[in-house]
């Protein structure tokens, strides 16, 4: 580092504003939300504009703070949501796990390619990522409706067709191919830096491939399977899309709960409830992935 | 050295498929002459004629275009400011502050995201009397906030490669700032700001859940549109609609791959003679 240099006070300026409109823009619209969220989740709702009542009342120079616990009790009591909640971890976590069994091969034998193909290998990787993620899932539905393309083939093959659509393989199916890039990236930036002569050595030493699998190139990717597993669960938890266009109607993912308490039952305080629950539970994961990506500091 | 190879090649392809096969009998089916998905009416372009008449999914598709490139471009800018505080800055007081809320918008759940915006908006509204309803103006604010974070990522990762001496040598010949950011900073990292810029736009473009909480009337983004269609079932426009979609993006990464605008690996080449 060289000395610090004596600034001008306009070189002062232009670096407070630097660091300062970001913030401000942050702070408007990124952390005052939850805020307000927050605030929501403990007011009742109400018919009015917007449909909820004050926490606070000024009468008389008394202040008076109102807050209604009976959202997040309603949380627990009504099995509607806990069913929720475990189904959407239960699910995204055995998506996450399906994800990482298939994605591993993949991110291993673009590791393994010969240099120049990998570039070519990695952007058909990236391309559907960077496709829409909508349109993808569309795809799906064409693939698994019941005149979709697998049974119209399953019929042209005289076999009976096969519902596809509608229950949890057609949602499993969604957040596996549909977070697949998410998972192999990460995978393949660990296993790129592997060094080879390890491998060799534990050949050396007399370990078959399984064994040198499990013993050195497993562990080792350990970083790139934990990153890779949590920017696959994170947004697999609170997916609404998958649900909502594969998912059965009555598939419970807390995701589609929020979406339908806030615009179809209009509850916006126990919908504010869910997402705050929702928050807290992921707060954990999140700051794991936080540290993953590098946030220094 | 004998690995097993099949395994891991067979497991590999078997990935591929399930990223490209959907996608392949989509496009396929995009030019089925017939409406119905179970029976193949031969080779046509109907419905791609159809998708250009159809005046509801050009105007969605005009609006998701301009909130794009606006968020995008908003992103772009503020994302910049942020990585250049966060690497060049040292400490400063609300450092921490600024990392945390630069990276948090990525990892949010977007019904949360949307949720809490919109209520914001309108709170704001009631109380402040702006933004006055809602449209493509709080979409961009939307879209903008998640944005700056992404760009914030990459170019701070890009910020970390570069070489922070020669800035200082610009400035040791005698240039002031902001000249030396403009002449020498931001020319160094005109790549990340490119592939910045163009994943805003595609995750500006692509976004259903937050479009859909802090929209209004009047202001439907092609997901919104394409969400309502393709709820009610297979909808020939939109396999069309989404061959197009396909094909353009396809055509951008494979252009700036090959200029070497995207660079996926940045790691070194091997010796020739291991090529």
């Amino acid at each position: 580092m060289s000395a610090p240099r004596r600034r001008a006070p306009l070189a002062r300026m232009g670096r407070a504003l630097v660091a300062l409109a970001p913030m401000a823009w942050l702070g408007v619209f990124f952390l005052i939300p939850f805020a307000v969220v927050l605030r929501v989740s403990l007011a009742e709702p109400a018919i009015a504009r917007p449909p909820f009542t004050d926490i606070w009342e000024w009468a008389d120079g008394v202040l008076t703070i109102i807050l209604n616990f009976g959202n997040y009790l309603f949380l627990i009591e009504d099995p509607l949501y806990y069913t929720a909640y475990l189904n959407s971890i239960w699910m995204a976590a055995s998506a996450t796990l399906i994800c990482l069994v298939i994605a591993y091969p993949m991110a291993l034998a673009i590791a393994r390619a010969a240099p120049r193909r990998r570039p070519m290998l990695l952007m058909l990787v990236v391309l559907p990522f960077w496709t829409s993620f909508l349109l993808r899932m569309y795809a799906l539905i064409g693939l698994m409706a019941p005149t979709g393309f697998v049974n119209t083939v399953l019929g042209a093959l005289g076999l009976e067709p096969i519902v596809m659509l509608q229950t949890d393989f057609a949602v499993y199916a969604g957040i596996v191919t549909g977070y697949m890039p998410l998972m192999v990236l990460p995978l393949y930036a660990t296993l790129e830096k592997l060094d080879d002569s390890l491998l060799e050595a534990a050949h050396d030493l007399g370990a078959g491939p399984t064994r040198a699998f499990l013993t050195v190139t497993l562990p080792l990717s350990a970083p790139g399977i934990a990153a890779g597993c949590l920017l696959v669960f994170i947004p697999a938890v609170g997916e609404y899309v998958i649900p909502a266009l594969l998912g059965g109607p009555d598939q419970l993912m807390i995701g589609k709960v929020l979406w339908t308490e806030f615009f179809n039952n209009r509850d916006w305080p126990v919908a504010s409830a869910v997402a705050i629950a929702m928050l807290a539970f992921l707060a954990l994961p999140i700051m794991f992935i936080r540290n993953a990506l590098g946030v220094k500091e | 050295m004998k690995r097993r190879g099949w395994v891991v090649a067979t497991g590999a392809a078997l990935g591929f498929a399930m990223l490209y096969v959907p996608i392949v009998i989509m496009m396929i089916y995009s030019f089925n002459a017939s409406k119905l998905a179970s029976v193949w009416g031969g080779w046509s372009a109907r419905w791609y004629g159809e998708l250009m008449a159809n005046d509801q999914v050009l105007e969605a598709a005009w609006i998701s275009v301009k909130v794009g490139v606006m968020a995008a471009t908003v992103g772009t800018v503020f994302g910049t400011m942020i990585a250049y505080a966060l690497s060049r800055f040292g400490r400063f007081r609300g450092r921490l502050l600024l990392a945390g809320m630069a990276t948090a918008p990525i990892v949010m759940p977007e019904v949360v995201t949307g949720l809490s915006l919109l209520l914001l908006f309108i709170i704001m509204e009631t109380n402040f009397g702006w933004p006055a309803g809602r449209g493509v103006d709080t979409i961009v604010i939307a879209h903008a906030t998640f944005c700056m974070a992404f760009v914030a990522v990459i170019v701070q990762a890009r910020m970390a490669d570069m070489d922070e001496s020669v800035e200082e040598a610009a400035m040791d010949l005698g240039a002031r700032q902001p000249w030396v950011f403009f002449d020498v900073t931001l020319p160094a990292l005109a790549p990340a700001l490119v592939s910045g810029w163009l994943l805003s736009f595609t995750l500006s473009f692509d976004d259903l859940v937050i479009a859909s909480f802090v929209s209004g009337p009047g202001a439907s983004t092609l997901p919104m549109v394409v969400f309502s269609k393709v709820r009610l079932g297979v909808s020939p426009e939109i396999n069309a609609l989404a061959t197009l979609m396909i094909v353009a993006v396809a055509a951008i990464l494979a252009a700036t791959m090959l200029r070497g605008g995207v660079r996926l690996s940045a790691r070194r080449a091997p010796p020739p003679d291991q090529l």
